[in-house]
């Protein structure tokens, strides 16, 4: 569904991922894991179309997307929830949850694709009036997520949705992460520090250091690597 | 007592034509960080174009109403021509460059458009001719407020509450508000900033054409100059009332104007800009954000 072959990219003469292949099929669960600075966010940028890049391919269902402009490859259903949720902050709930379904105008389905997410999150229904920047972070990490569920994404790229947040929030997001792809058949491509809950979810995983890939498997296989395990899963 | 309501509506007068034009540095400002120093320029070109098509018009006797509407659209639309052309010239080139240098090429913009009509019109002073008529039923109150102030402050209620009806309501209007406090976000939902950023300078220029017109008409006279201190004042009135504020702007505008009024009609007129602008320098000390913006706080 994704492929992204020798991608090269960065921000100005820093060249933040350097040699990036990787592949997602349809109705997977995907991580990429790695330490501060590999590159995990500037991958999920340059496939959103917000960080150029520099060289190599991004493909998505068989069609480049690498020179697209962002708002294109949204419209091509590929939705991002940003390190750091950016939540809008002046905007209330709902009016965040609107944002989201920017590019859509079918009026009906959207109040239904509401009540959908403020059923996976009862409490924003809740705060539906209330500004953004006065949500909890948990708060906030479920209205991204639900904002970026607003557009109806084929492909759900999730940057460190549990950073910050306590271990019970956490268990919360990452159970809500497989119900969204189980029910809806959304593709889930998870950037996580927190490797060890991410592997516990995902099919495949991939590992970037230093802005390359360095090793790829199925989860369990990554679970049981001995490297890996001293590396990122702190055993 | 009649005189001090004299200029308070004098005051709030001034202050409604400057909103038109703080408007559009504050709403510039609030999407892009930028303060565009050519904005008074566009103001100016604005007031220009109403006075070319306003004198041809009159030539042909055209009744005084559809000279005054069609010169008011022909201004619009060319002051945002002029809008949407600067910034993707001299801005948008510069959108990831340091902050420093989309500024210097505003002013650079703004010195090459005084120029520019410096040489294509003249140096002089124009007469304007005059648009708004004394309304004869404004006779019993004529000594209080004249009839193009209260055609000024109803026109500007009116853009006022439409500006407000866009920004809250429409699609575009949320698009500028979501662009404006998360520019990386505004992209990841699928909004086309740039498209936003244009739209922005056009109803910023469209609102500074509008001022243009109804100053020139109030004052009677126009040159390439004028643009230069309405564009001063209107900046010191957005920064007064809180740069990127929408409402802070016309807020910070009334406060300005008022001061200038009461200024010129209590001490001497030509105290109004000392007063003004020592207002500028008293909020920047104690209330540096102006009077309704927000703190700015960065992470470090």
């Amino acid at each position: 569904m994704l492929r992204l072959e020798n991608v090269q990219a960065g921000y100005g003469n820093i060249l933040a991922i350097k040699d990036v292949n990787l592949e997602i099929t349809q109705g997977e669960i995907i991580t990429l894991i790695g330490a501060n600075g590999a590159g995990k966010s500037t991958t999920l940028m340059s496939i959103s179309g917000v960080v150029p890049i520099r060289a190599g391919r991004i493909s998505f269902k068989d069609q480049d997307i690498h020179r697209k402009e962002p708002d294109e490859i949204v419209r091509m259903g590929i939705c991002q929830v940003p390190e750091g949720r950016h939540i809008f902050p002046q905007l209330t709930v709902q009016e965040n949850l609107d944002m989201g379904a920017f590019l859509r105008k079918d009026k009906k389905e959207i109040k239904q694709d509401i009540d959908y997410v403020f059923s996976l999150f009862p409490i924003l229904a809740e705060r539906r009036g209330q500004d953004g920047g006065t949500l909890s972070g948990g708060e906030q990490q479920m209205l991204a997520m639900s904002r970026a569920l607003m557009a109806r994404p084929q492909l759900l790229l999730l940057d460190e949705p549990s950073m910050g947040l306590a271990p019970l929030v956490i268990k919360q997001i990452f159970e809500i992460i497989k119900q969204i792809n189980i029910e809806n058949n959304t593709t889930i491509f998870l950037v996580e520090q927190n490797a060890n809950q991410a592997l516990h979810i995902a099919d495949r995983g991939y590992v970037i250091e230093n802005g390359k890939i360095v090793f790829s498997g199925t989860a369990e296989s990554l679970l049981k690597n001995t490297d890996i395990q001293k590396a990122y899963l702190g055993i | 007592m009649d005189y001090f309501i004299e200029l308070f509506l004098g005051g709030i007068t001034r202050g409604a034509i400057y909103a038109l034009i703080a408007l559009g540095y504050t709403m510039v400002y609030g999407i892009i960080g930028l303060i565009n120093f050519a904005h008074g320029e566009i103001y100016m070109i604005g007031a220009f174009t109403s006075f070319i098509v306003a004198t041809v018009l009159s030539i042909y006797g055209f009744p005084l109403l559809a000279i005054v509407l069609i010169a008011g659209v022909a201004a619009v639309i060319w002051s945002s021509a002029y809008g949407y052309t600067v910034e993707k010239i001299a801005y948008k080139p510069l959108r990831h460059a340091p902050r420093l240098s989309p500024l210097i090429s505003a002013i650079g913009m703004s010195v090459f458009l005084q120029n520019y009509v410096l040489l294509a019109q003249t140096s002089d002073f124009l007469p304007f001719p005059e648009l708004i008529p004394e309304f004869a039923f404004m006779e019993p109150v004529a000594h209080i407020i004249g009839s193009s102030d209260i055609i000024i402050l109803i026109t500007t209620a009116v853009i006022m509450i439409i500006l407000t009806v866009v920004i809250k309501f429409t699609r575009v209007g949320k698009a500028m508000r979501a662009t404006a406090q998360d520019r990386t976000m505004a992209m990841l939902v699928g909004i086309n900033v740039n498209r936003i950023i244009s739209a922005t300078f056009i109803i910023g220029s469209a609102l500074a054409a509008i001022g243009g017109l109804l100053i020139a008409s109030h004052v009677g006279q126009i040159n390439f100059y004028i643009g230069f201190l309405a564009g001063i004042k209107a900046f010191t009135a957005a920064v007064l009332g809180g740069i990127g504020s929408i409402p802070g702007a016309v807020l910070g505008s009334l406060v300005l104007g008022l001061t200038e009024s009461f200024a010129t009609g209590y001490v001497s007129s030509d105290y109004e800009d000392v007063f003004a602008f020592s207002l500028l320098v008293l909020i920047l000390i104690f209330k540096p954000s102006g009077l309704l913006g927000k703190a700015e706080t960065k992470k470090v």
